[in-house]
Order: structure tokens, then C-alpha cells, then sequence
């Protein structure tokens, strides 16, 4: 399957690439692994003028401690992010959860920022980044913006994301008590339902918890009742199952299509949300 | 058009390409390496799996353009120049890796990626590192003892 043409241009740093695409009008995207934008290109569902590559932007891809908060550049591919020491040690949900993407050849390829960008609503990496609770820093000609993770994503293939924008990279305070669950679609490995959950526990009580889950709707939501259940509660494995029943019950709009039901998804997401709160307890150091 | 400079195991080759060109067909029209497959078109089957600086890529979803100045290497530049078989070439010989050997050329390549960031794995490892490679003949499991024995020479 062969494209539209189009022009390409290679950026050399993050202003260089904000000016290629305001010189394109509208017309233009930005490529960074090409891996959700190059197969939509062949089918001709997206046909831009210019294709702006970002993926050799000196400084744009890594995974850096900045004070004592984790860093995650934009143009970092998820085999990279899969195999960050840093990350193994601090934060491993965050691996894990880039481990689980597509394949290898997907993981050498795709960036963190494309996905974010993309927002599919099967991806993985949305749900992760509700539970730790990252914070997505944008830059533009107007300067720089950071939106929370809770507030980026919105709808189908919509994120708060202008079109003159670009994502440089995420932060989060690493937390280690946290886990990843999916039920992936066989073929892709894209989540028919994921669930990423991470709980801060002090004094033997969970001071909070986070639950973000992808696949199910439209795009990946925390799931607000199960946390709310969770809060000042006891760490233990009974008081998680109560909680993961109350997963997904408010959920309007599930999706159903040829990889599963409605049905079925509604109830693999109690199912998948209790896997990540036990992988979260099971890191909690032991008492 | 755009000026493109990739060395293609390990030769440099130059040419005037159509940005649109995917990397596949860069190789297998424009430099008569037929060794990597299309299987799919659709970033599913592996079977046009190359290494792009090192890294095991589906060149049906990178563009060529993309791949300027980079090293790619095909299942054409894995063998010795006097002919000796690389270890996974053997492995896929000598366990009859391959039936109709369609998925044979981006196996291979996928399979020098997963032993270049672990040159012992495991029968789960190895299946890990092949998920992006389809395989319609074998059932997996000669494609499975191939990498094993390439990891035991190795
Ligand atoms: C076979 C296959 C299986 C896959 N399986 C999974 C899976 O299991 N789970 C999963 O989550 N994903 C999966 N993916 C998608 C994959 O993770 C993509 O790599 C990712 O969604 C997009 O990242 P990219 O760097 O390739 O983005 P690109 O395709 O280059 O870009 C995607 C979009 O984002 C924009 N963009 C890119 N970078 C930026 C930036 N820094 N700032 C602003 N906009 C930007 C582009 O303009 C474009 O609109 C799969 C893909 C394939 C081909
Ligand atoms: S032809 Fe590239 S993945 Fe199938
Ligand atoms: S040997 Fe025929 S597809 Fe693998």
C-alpha cells in the first residue's frame, strides 16, 4: 500500500521542529517512529503535506532523574523505556508497561510521545501514566505547558494537545508499589482492557491509590470508586478485592467490537483491576 | 524527491528516492536485496524484519527517508563473505527451521536482535522475542530449537 506524497524534512532540535510545522499551515504532522502514523498513511486515512521527523532531536529521547522526579523524553522508544535501569529500579510499572507493547521490532521503533499523541484508545501507556500521575510538558512558539496526565486525555484520538505543539517529555514521582494487568488482543497485543494501579501506603494504611485503565472506552480514565474504596484502608489482599469489584461499574459507552464484547469487557475490567492491585501489594515492602 | 545515504550491509548506497518510498521496497526494487519479505503490508507479520542500526525494525513501516544515514543490515549481509553460514543461518539448517521459508529471512533477523540482548535465553524468551513474526508452516517449535541451537554455538 503506497502513501500519498508528501515533502519530509528531518528537525534538528525542538524550535527547529515547531518552525518546519508552522512554515506547513495545517498541513503537516510531525513522524517520530512512524508507527501508528505510517500504517494510517498507507490507508490513506491520514495524508499530511509534510512529514516533520523528530526522531533524531538531540536530547529529546532518555530516561533522567531530575530531582529526585523521573524524566521520560518524548522521543524515548519503548524498548528503551522496557529496559531503563532507572526505571527497573524506581518506577517498574513503567517498564513493565512498555514491555508489554506490540513486539520487539514495535518496541525499537515507537516513541512514548507518539503513543501519547496518538492516544489510541487500546494503548498502554495512557493507563500507566493516570497512575503516577505524570505530568505531559508541551512546548510551542507560545513557550512551554504542562498538563497533568488526568486532564490530557479526553476522547477518541483527542488528547489537550494543540496542533502547533509538541510533547518533549513526561515527569512523575517514582512509585514502586505499582502494577501493570492487561488482556491483550492476540494479534497486536494492544489492551482490550489494561490496568495500571499504584498505591501510596504509610503507617501500614493506603493514604491513596491511583487506577487508570485503557481499552475499554473511549479513552483511558482513572477509575475514581475503586480508588475512593482503597483510601484509608488496610493493604491486604481481601480489602483490594472488594475495591476491584466496584472497577468499571460507573462506566458509560463501553466498547464492544470483533476482539470482545461489551459484556465481556465490562467483566474482565473488575477481573484485570484486582491483577494490578495485587502486583502493586505484592511490591509494598514487606512488614 | 530526497537524497538518501544508507549503508546497506555495509556498502553505502546513495539514491534520489520519493519521500513516500517505504524502506522495503528501497531494498528489495531499487537494490535487488529480495531476501526481505512482504507478508502483510500492515506492521504485523515480521516477514520484512531488518535491523536498522542494530535493532531488529519492519522495514514495511519505516520510510526510507527515515533510514538516511543509518546501517541496515538484511538476511543478504548475515553470512561471511567466504560463504559461512552465521550461526542462526545453521541453527535454521540444521533443525529445519523453515518449511516454505517465506517467514525464514525476518525470523532470522528477529532472532539476531533477541540474541544480541540475550545471548542465552530461555524456550519463553525465545518465543517472547519472536512475537512479531508470523509463521503460517512450522508451528513455532523447529524455528524455537534453530535459535537454541544458534544460542549454544554461540
Ligand atoms: C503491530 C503493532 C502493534 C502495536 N501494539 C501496541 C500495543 O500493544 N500497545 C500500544 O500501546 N501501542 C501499540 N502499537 C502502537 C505503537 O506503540 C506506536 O509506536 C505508538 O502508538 C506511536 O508512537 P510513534 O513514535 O510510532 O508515533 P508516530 O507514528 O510517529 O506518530 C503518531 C502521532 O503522534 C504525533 N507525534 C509523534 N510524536 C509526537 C510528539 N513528541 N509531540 C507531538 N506529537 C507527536 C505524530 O504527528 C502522529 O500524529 C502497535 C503498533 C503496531 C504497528
Ligand atoms: S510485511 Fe512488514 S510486518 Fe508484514
Ligand atoms: S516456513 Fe512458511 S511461513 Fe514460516
Amino acid at each position: 500500500m503506497i502513501p500519498s506524497a508528501f515533502e519530509y524534512e528531518r528537525a534538528t532540535s525542538v524550535d527547529d521542529a515547531l518552525a518546519k510545522l508552522a512554515a506547513t499551515g495545517a498541513t503537516g504532522k510531525f513522524i517520530a517512529g512512524g508507527h501508528s502514523l505510517v500504517p494510517l498513511m498507507k490507508f490513506r486515512l491520514n495524508e499530511p503535506t509534510t512529514l516533520i521527523d523528530i526522531a533524531r532531536i538531540p536530547g529529546l529521547a532518555g530516561v533522567r532523574d531530575v530531582d529526585g522526579a523521573i524524566e521520560v523524553g518524548a522521543g524515548t522508544v519503548h524498548h528503551d523505556v522496557a529496559t531503563s535501569s532507572l526505571l527497573r529500579q524506581q518506577c517498574p510499572v513503567v517498564a513493565e508497561t512498555a514491555g508489554t507493547i506490540g513486539d520487539p521490532q514495535v518496541r525499537n521503533r515507537g516513541t512514548l510521545g507518539g503513543s501519547l499523541a496518538h492516544a489510541d484508545p487500546a494503548a498502554d501507556y495512557p493507563a500507566v501514566m493516570l497512575a503516577v500521575d505524570a505530568e505531559i510538558h508541551l512546548r510551542s512558539s507560545r513557550g512551554p505547558r504542562v498538563v497533568p496526565a488526568s486532564d490530557f486525555f479526553q476522547d477518541l484520538f483527542t488528547v489537550d494537545l494543540a496542533p502547533d505543539e509538541i510533547i518533549t517529555a513526561v515527569r512523575f514521582a517514582p512509585v514502586r508499589a505499582a502494577a501493570y494487568a492487561k488482556l491483550y488482543q492476540r494479534a497486536s497485543r494492544f489492551a482490550i482492557v489494561g490496568v495500571a494501579a499504584a498505591l501510596d501506603v504509610a503507617d501500614g494504611v493506603i493514604r491513596s491509590a491511583r487506577v487508570g485503565l485503557t481499552g475499554a472506552v473511549s479513552h483511558a480514565v482513572r477509575l475514581t470508586a475503586v480508588e475512593e474504596a482503597l483510601a484509608g484502608r488496610q493493604p491486604t489482599s481481601e480489602v483490594v478485592a472488594e475495591a476491584a469489584q466496584l472497577a468499571g461499574s460507573d462506566l458509560e459507552d463501553v466498547a464492544g467490537d470483533i476482539h470482545a464484547s461489551e459484556t465481556y469487557r465490562r467483566a474482565m475490567v473488575p477481573v484485570f483491576a484486582k491483577r494490578a492491585l495485587d502486583g502493586a501489594l505484592a511490591r509494598l515492602p514487606q512488614r | 524527491m530526497a537524497n538518501v545515504s544508507i549503508t546497506v550491509n555495509g556498502k553505502l548506497r546513495t539514491a534520489d528516492v520519493e519521500p513516500r518510498l517505504l524502506l522495503v521496497h528501497f531494498l528489495r526494487e531499487q537494490l535487488n536485496l529480495t531476501g526481505t519479505h512482504v507478508g502483510c503490508d500492515t506492521s504485523q507479520c515480521g516477514a520484512c524484519t531488518v535491523l536498522v542500526d542494530g535493532r531488529s525494525a519492519k522495514s514495511c513501516t519505516i520510510f526510507a527517508v527515515q533510514a538516511d544515514g543509518s546501517e541496515v543490515t538484511t538476511i543478504e549481509g548475515l553470512a561471511a563473505g567466504d560463504g559461512q553460514l552465521h550461526p542462526l543461518q545453521d541453527g535454521f539448517w540444521e533443525e529445519h527451521g523453515l518449511q516454505c521459508g517465506y517467514c525464514t529471512p525476518g525470523m532470522i533477523m528477529s532472532a539476531v536482535d533477541l540474541l544480541n540482548n540475550n545471548p542465552s535465553p530461555s524456550e519463553r524468551e525465545i518465543r517472547e522475542g519472536l512475537d512479531g513474526n508470523f509463521c503460517r508452516c512450522t508451528g513455532y517449535q523447529h524455528i524455537v530449537n534453530a535459535v537454541q541451537h544458534a544460542a549454544n554455538k554461540g
